[in-house]
């Protein structure tokens, strides 16, 4: 028996199957998984992300500290009403987390990280938080919805109040902001458009049952792999871990190395690594024989082996996808063993799936 | 409430087997089983006059989610295979215990399926599950 959201009794009421995901009890699917993400690419679909862990970061030191805590720079951010996406590294460049930075105002940042790493992630930050004028607040008693898919935002909006509808519906890709109680960013890990809500725990069965009644659908965790590594978004434990550094992971695009002035935990590591050079190439794979692609399958290539980081079945697609971490020459064709075969597949450059249709060709 | 049709014999394994009347014994996996697997994208069928043994894995079913093995549920060869499930593996989810079988096994020794669970075993075998 694990910890519950607020939301349980509405998944269990709704029919879900239930898995532990990071410690919670979380719905893995309500029927069929391939209908929920294709309601989610097509329409509009709702998860329980309330497993996820809401810390603020408040005082005249949070930006400071933020700065020197994340890879990516949070100066990038014109204003507050903003969020950037970027990586907690240990001293030797590993990632301990990956996470959105939100700047809601002068001195208030919150930071959503996985429930998986809880535990950890709040030590780290409060340890690397001693002598920075800033409190650290975890944020227990909320629910956070996930309203994703093309008519995500329309939907949500018809439930908000008719003050706050038009400001939130101008909310650009990756801009947040307060409406009340309710925290909403135009974020995601599916690729497609939606809202991100952090909502007061009383407040979500409320929120829930309006979202149904809007023709919103519920989804569970299953969908929400399949969709997050069509769009070539990483998932932390398998694409990377403390021991892999963001230029290992296809995400060196977060770590801001300018300014030059600023340090933050793991510079030191990551700047020895980009000048040896990675020998590794973090990059999407299409299954092109039978069989479905698995995180910790052995992709052989003329460079030497690699292996798979995450597989599946791509819906969108109906082909077996993933993304594996191989030796930088490999070269375009490659082949993964699955089971007792060797089967070919084709290296691509992620995401698989951009708005809802192929971004590679089949 | 998943279905268990009381014809039929079982493993612990979730695989169900039906007697044909000329010995034969069609192979599948339960409905509990496709359940619990979720939509399922793959089937790896074994080949035709393959032998296996009681528990061997011969033939793997896959979901978006994971793949599972499926085991010989006695000894025996294999007569026939449903290869069509590698391009519609879906029968599995929709008619698990008729267009969703998965080989036809030629029995060592006819009497072994005897062994195997009743309907009502296999019940029993579900409920401790959940």
């Amino acid at each position: 028996m694990g910890r519950k959201t607020p939301l349980y009794q509405r998944h269990v009421d709704l029919g879900a199957r239930t898995v532990d995901f990071g410690g919670w009890d979380m719905p893995v699917n309500y029927g069929s998984q391939i209908e929920e993400h294709h309601r989610v690419r097509r329409e509009a679909g709702v998860f329980d992300v309330s497993h996820m862990t809401v810390v603020d970061i408040e005082g005249e030191g949070a930006r400071e500290f933020l700065r020197n805590l994340l890879a990516n720079d949070i100066d990038k951010l014109k204003g507050p009403g903003r969020a950037l996406y970027g990586c907690m590294l240990n001293e030797q460049g590993g990632v301990i987390d990956d996470l959105i930075t939100y700047w809601r105002e002068e001195g208030r940042y919150r930071m959503v990280v996985n429930a998986a790493t809880r535990e950890r992630d709040l030590a780290w930050i409060r340890e690397q938080a001693d002598g920075h004028a800033v409190e650290v607040v975890e944020q227990a008693d909320t629910a956070m919805l996930a309203v994703q898919g093309p008519e995500a935002r329309e939907r949500v909006a018809g439930l908000l109040p008719e003050g706050d509808r038009e400001a939130a519906l101008a909310l650009k890709p990756f801009q947040c902001g307060d409406f009340g109680d309710l925290f909403i960013a135009r974020t995601g890990y599916t690729g497609e458009d939606g809202f991100e809500m952090v909502l007061p725990a009383d407040q979500a069965e409320r929120w829930w049952d309006g979202l149904m009644e809007a023709d919103v659908a519920p989804i569970g965790l299953g969908a929400r792999d399949t969709l997050r590594l069509e769009a070539g978004l990483n998932l932390y434990g398998q694409d990377m871990d403390e021991d892999i550094t963001p230029l290992e992971c296809g995400l060196g695009w977060t770590v801001a190395f300018e300014p030059e002035a600023r340090d933050f935990v793991g510079r030191a590591a990551l700047e020895r690594q980009r000048e040896a050079g990675v020998a590794t190439s973090f990059v999407g794979l299409v299954l092109e024989g039978r069989g479905v692609l698995r995180a910790g399958q052995v992709v052989k290539s003329s460079a030497g082996e690699g292996k798979l980081t995450s597989g599946s079945y791509s819906p969108t697609l109906e082909r077996s996808i993933g993304l594996a971490r191989i030796p930088r020459d490999a070269g375009e064709q490659v082949e993964v063993a699955i089971r007792k075969r060797e089967v070919p597949a084709r290296v691509v450059k992620p995401p698989f799936v951009r708005k809802g249709k192929p971004n590679i060709d089949l | 409430m998943s279905d268990v049709p009381a014809e039929l014999k079982y493993t612990k394994s979730h695989e169900w087997v039906k007697v044909g009347d000329d010995g034969t014994l069609t192979v599948g996996i339960t409905d509990h089983a496709q359940a619990a697997l979720g939509d399922l994208v793959y089937v790896e069928a074994p080949e035709t006059g393959e032998s296996y043994a009681p528990g061997d894995a011969c033939a793997v079913v896959e979901s978006v989610k994971a793949a599972s093995d499926i085991y010989c549920p006695v000894a025996g060869e294999i007569v026939e295979s449903h290869e069509s499930l590698a391009d519609e593996p879906e029968h599995v989810n929709e008619d698990p215990y008729g267009d969703g079988w998965i080989f036809k096994l030629k029995p060592e020794n006819p009497g072994d399926v005897d062994e195997l669970l009743d309907a009502d075993a296999y019940q029993k075998v579900i409920d401790e599950e959940d």
